[in-house]
């Protein structure tokens, strides 16, 4: 129900204020080192405030920040498991490499999901997949049946990484709206992407049509055969497509594909800023704050490995306000 | 012997209160949710910035102006057909009209409040954006209100006209 959203959708407009806009981005590379940006984000509020000043402290804190902000306006998180997914996904993949393989399980999780780690891990060890919600049930129990008989870490990751994307689907399904069009473009774009990887590798048809996720604007079975044939041919299919320009990145670089992606996704959101009461504005801002965070890991990273502006500059996504 | 007829005259004030109690019951609900969900978004504007408080308050209070205007009309109903002192007597076509006369502003009370509350809730969050832009947040609301006046304006011609009819 939109009217559920009203309360959060104000502050939410109102927090927008504060999302970092292209004048900070250009003081940010103004910066001659990645201490100064530190100390830039630092004023302007970046942080856990806990003195703690390293790149990968900071950025964690915003993160930490964006989903305790979130948590604050609504308690239903079920719209957002789009963008936690991901992570649990993840985490549910190293858990059960590590189960697998008898590696002790360090570093290897993602903060930020919906599934504590050491569940995860639990779940896998004792081989009792119950606690865990059915679809991300069953895909655990295939991909870990797989690993145990194959140890072939790829097959793994294929599965889980189809579950995922089902996963985002059917939360897209659910919410509708702007989550949807998310969940659409997150499944076409992770498409593209393995049927160019596959088509580089040379893998089989059977291959790449188990890793393929069907969607509404790309016929899968297609994109298949055209990556069996060459990436001449998958180019020339993704051109009478939606995903024309999607191609044209590709041919370039997968930075620059991941980068129109990301244009695309920043593009749609946008539309949310004049939108007062359903969830799309909150969907809209942890997206805006995600690729916040994604573009000053980016201009911190090249700072400190003392890249050129050039470099950075082309990486550097669109920004929110 | 008698006929046993019944006398229809008996309805007229019956539906001359359902006239009046429609414009104050509509209307109010219009504005009872209006104001509850123009109130949700101040809290949020507020929870941000609380120096917004007195100017989101009267972008708040504007989707309320429905259920007064209503209850003005049934006010005004309840003194025209006798029930607050007076003659209760009314025909059952005086009571019809009155019934008709009190319908603008039942309807488009409920209608305005309604679409009031989201200029009010989007001006809200105008504001919570850029807190020096209270006169033009405010405007955009307000001009729905235009139309609760025309149609309260109707409703009082009418009801006051409808006493001197010969029916």
């Amino acid at each position: 129900m939109g009217e559920d959203y009203i309360y959060g959708v104000a502050r939410v407009h109102a927090r927008e204020t504060r999302l970092l806009g292209a004048g900070d981005i250009q003081q940010l590379m103004a910066c001659k080192t990645c201490d100064e940006c530190l100390r830039v984000l630092t004023d302007k509020g970046w942080g856990a405030g806990d003195g703690n000043t390293s790149p990968e402290a900071m950025l964690a804190a915003e993160e930490e920040k964006t989903w305790a902000f979130l948590k604050e306006l609504t308690q239903d998180l079920e719209p957002f498991q789009a963008l936690l997914a991901p992570a649990d996904y993840n985490n549910l993949k190293a858990a059960i490499k590590c189960a697998g393989t008898g590696v002790p399980p360090e570093h290897v999780f993602l903060p930020g999901g919906t599934i504590e780690p050491e569940v995860l891990l639990r779940c896998v060890q004792e081989q009792d997949f119950s606690p865990l919600p059915p679809a991300m049930a069953q895909a655990a129990e295939e991909a870990y049946r797989r690993f145990l008989n194959t140890q072939d870490g790829q097959l793994c990751d294929i599965i889980l990484d189809r579950a995922c994307l089902q996963a985002i689907q059917a939360c897209g399904e659910r919410t509708g709206g702007l989550v949807a069009e998310y969940a659409e473009l997150v499944t076409a774009a992770a498409d593209i992407k393995v049927a160019v990887r596959a088509c580089r590798a040379g893998k089989n048809p059977e291959f790449i049509r188990a890793a393929l996720v069907p969607c509404a604007t790309l016929d899968t079975d297609a994109l298949a055969a055209a990556a069996c044939q060459g990436l001449e041919e998958l180019y020339a299919l993704l051109a009478a497509t939606p995903y024309s320009q999607a191609a044209q990145r590709l041919k370039e670089s997968s930075s620059a594909f991941e980068k129109w992606c990301d244009d695309q996704v920043m593009e749609r959101i946008k539309e949310e800023k004049h939108s007062y009461e359903s969830v799309g504005p909150l969907f809209a801002y942890v997206l805006a704050r995600r690729s916040e965070i994604s573009t000053v890991r980016i201009i911190l990273s090249g700072k400190l490995n003392q890249l050129d502006d050039g470099m950075i500059r082309e990486r550097l996504r669109d920004t929110y306000v | 012997m008698e006929a046993n007829t019944f006398d229809w005259n008996t309805l007229g004030i019956v539906f001359a209160l359902l006239g009046g109690m429609l414009a104050a019951f509509l209307a109010g609900i219009g504005s009872a949710v209006g104001v509850g969900q123009a109130g949700q978004a101040a809290a949020g504007a507020i929870t941000e910035n609380p120096s917004l408080f007195g100017k989101v308050l009267v972008l708040q209070l504007l989707p309320g102006t429905q259920g007064i205007y209503g209850l003005l009309i049934g006010f005004i109903v309840l003194t025209q057909v006798g029930v607050l002192g007076g003659d209760p007597n009314v025909s059952a076509v005086k009571g019809l009209l009155y019934l008709a006369a009190c319908l603008p502003m039942a309807i488009v009370g409920l209608i305005s409040a309604k679409w009031q509350t989201k200029a009010s809730i989007a001006s809200i969050s105008l504001l919570a954006k850029k807190p020096d832009q209270f006169g033009k947040a405010m405007t955009l609301p307000v001009m729905v209100e235009t139309y609760a006046v025309l149609a309260l304006l109707i409703s009082i011609l009418s009801i006051f006209g409808i006493g001197g009819l010969p029916v």
